[in-house]
């Protein structure tokens, strides 16, 4: 085995043990439902932050922005922004009215203002197709750093992964995950600035720099002209209205005190993930520059190459021990959002499918090894795609879908069930079409290729359209308890107010 | 809860009994069996809160929103250099970023400001006497 190789596990075990530590840790075992399902909502605003911008932090955001800097350039800038802005949009319309909702999980959220199965049944189904999307890529490129690094078979990265989520959210449920998830953002940070810090030292020392590839001008716009600005413009919209709708994201804000808590949380998040997210591009630029040959655009290759980095610039032992603190931190990152992933299919799968024939914990352990199985196959089964545009198209399906059913349902009364549906279905199915033809490879050329590969900017204002359109149709007498679900989503929880009439499923606060 | 010593107060002979009416005037009574005045009292808050959100949503629309049809139109952004770095790459790089935090901090504090007003609105109210 060569120092790298075995660097590489050492620093893989030394993370899978720190989350199943971390999780071990923080819990007496949680026992209770909502333990399980947003940790007793007794989460400070420090730790929760640190804890969604652990979970948020994905391998696109660790390996797969500064692979698509590397092949592709400017363009991808708009990733890591995107990401970013994503919550901004969150602070303004979601983040205190949905804590203030008192809901677990989107499908609850549905159910409450809606007041039908339906449109639980809708978001029900749009979050475990969000999700799935969205853990694929993660499991996927777990198998390849793992491959490019020691040399293991593609499915051994992707099983480890799986596992130990597996075992974290079923012994220990969102309890277990809050803390270790809190570690895993301050992990990745670090092992993004420990090995930048070497690089840009021997940087000076130079040889076989290639500056030309930097001045390629093709690379260096943010814009390409003609299409780019569609292409820019849909890949703006699907990430800033994405974000709200990622079932993972979502459940997190359930875990704070109150809804002021889940709007300061959401100012932190928005530093934390500043911070981070000026780190990826430096790496894509010094891998251009560095990196002997560059990688074919649009493959995982890319996101490869920047494992490799450290150990082209600095090479022997110090650059193998460099290159390990890098996957460390990329399995950090696979590990947590992978976590939360599976935590929230898990509890929609557990609450509405298996929760009638179990009680809420067993429901909820059994729909996580059903779920992580599942997505496990799915991994081994499909092809690979460069991992932050396969996640760009689950939040693409999530802008379509769950981000209008949120922004329609906490500030239009109008919203009706059938509306909501309707246009959860007409995003969903557009949406999800696209996204399946690029996974695919199907992409036909001209217009409409360019279209289907990045199809928020048609599908979200489609969705928006269908829930309103339908919702004025099928308007009857305003149910009154639209009144008082506005009351409780809007006002401070301090002024004594009736806002009974829903609890979540296993719900007992 | 509060140190202060226990004031004396005068006894007064109440003149007038209580009318009815005295009660239901609460706001928080009027928003809890949905009437008219309460709806008021809560469209108010709602809609005070999405012009606040679509004002920095609008921000947010012509600083960052607008930079690709920017870059688009006037390319030659790409010629200008600070520390060796074109001032697209500065923008979108690490730029955009504070514009961004500053927006969720301004955001919060007037949210959390249009919030105290209400709250403030239905204790003055509250006050049996009517005066705050």
């Amino acid at each position: 085995m060569s120092t790298r190789a075995l660097a590489t596990v050492v620093a893989v075990v030394l993370v899978v043990a720190l989350t199943l530590g971390a999780g071990a840790l923080s819990l007496r075992r949680a026992r209770t439902p909502s333990e399980y399902y947003v940790a007793s909502r007794a989460v400070s605003p420090a730790t929760n932050a640190a804890a969604v911008s652990g979970e948020y932090l994905s391998a696109a955001s660790f390996l797969g922005i500064a692979g698509l800097v590397l092949s592709r350039g400017a363009t991808s800038l708009w990733y890591p922004v995107g990401w970013t802005a994503g919550y901004l949009l969150l602070l303004l319309f979601v983040a205190a009215p949905l804590r203030r909702s008192r809901a677990y999980t989107l499908p609850d959220f549905a159910e409450l203002r809606l007041g039908t199965t339906a449109a639980r049944g809708a978001a029900s189904t749009m979050v475990v197709v969000v999700a799935l999307l969205y853990l694929v890529p993660q499991f996927r490129e777990a198998g390849l750093t793992l491959r490019i690094l020691t040399g293991a078979p593609t499915w051994v990265g992707a099983v480890v992964v799986a596992a130990v989520v597996l075992v974290n959210v079923t012994v220990g449920g969102m309890r277990s995950i809050t803390l270790a998830q809190a570690l895993q953002y301050w992990l990745k940070l670090a092992a993004l600035c420990l090995p930048l810090a070497f690089l840009l030292v021997h940087r000076t020392g130079g040889g076989g720099v290639v500056l030309e590839r930097l001045r390629d001008p093709r690379w260096l716009e943010p814009v390409h002209g003609g299409q780019g600005l569609y292409v820019t413009y849909s890949l703006v919209v699907a990430l800033f209205l994405g974000t709200m709708g990622l079932p993972h994201v979502a459940v997190r804000f359930y875990t704070n005190r109150d809804g002021r808590a889940a709007r300061r949380t959401t100012v932190v998040v928005l530093a934390l993930l500043s911070v981070f997210y000026v780190l990826p591009p430096v790496y894509g630029v010094l891998a251009r520059a560095y990196l002997p040959d560059t990688p074919v655009p649009g493959t995982g290759a890319a996101d490869a190459a920047i494992l490799t980095l450290p150990g082209h610039v600095v090479g022997s032992t110090l650059g193998d021990v460099l290159v390990a603190v890098l996957a460390a931190g990329a399995f950090a990152a696979f590990l947590s959002t992978s976590s939360g992933l599976v935590l929230s299919i898990a509890g929609v799968v557990g609450q509405d499918v298996i929760g009638r024939r179990l009680p809420a914990v067993p429901a909820f352990q059994v729909a996580g090894v059903l779920v992580a199985a599942g997505a496990l196959a799915l991994t081994l089964l499909t092809g690979g795609l460069a991992v932050a545009q396969a996640v760009e198209l689950a939040f693409a399906v999530a802008a379509s879908t769950l981000c209008p059913l949120l922004l329609l349902g906490i500030w239009w009364r109008g919203l009706t069930s059938p509306g909501a549906v309707a246009g959860m279905v007409v995003g969903g199915v557009l949406s999800t079409a696209a996204v399946l033809t690029v996974t695919t490879g199907a992409v036909p050329h001209g217009g409409l290729g360019v279209v289907v590969a990045q199809p928020a900017l048609l599908t979200v204002p489609a969705a928006f359209a269908t829930m309103v359109v339908v919702s004025r149709l099928t308007r009857g007498a305003p149910p009154a308890h639209v009144a008082r679900i506005m009351v409780r989503l809007h006002t401070p929880e301090s002024v004594a107010l009736d806002r009974e009439g829903f609890r979540a499923r296993g719900a007992e606060d | 809860m509060s140190a202060e010593p226990p004031r004396r107060v005068a006894r007064v002979t109440v003149t007038a009994p209580p009318t009815r009416r005295r009660r239901r005037t609460t706001i928080t009574s009027e928003i809890d069996a949905q009437t008219q005045v309460g709806e008021v009292y809560v469209r108010s808050l709602v809609r005070a809160q999405l012009r606040l959100a679509l004002v920095v949503c609008g921000v947010l629309a012509v600083t960052v929103g607008l930079l690709p049809v920017v870059f688009v139109v006037a390319p030659a952004l790409g010629d200008i250099h600070l520390l060796g770095v074109t001032l697209q790459w500065l923008v979108l790089g690490a730029g955009c970023y504070p514009v961004l935090i500053a927006l969720a901090a301004w955001y919060v504090r007037r949210a959390e400001r249009n919030e105290r007003a209400f709250v403030r609105l239905l204790d003055t109210r509250r006050d049996p006497g009517g005066r705050p």
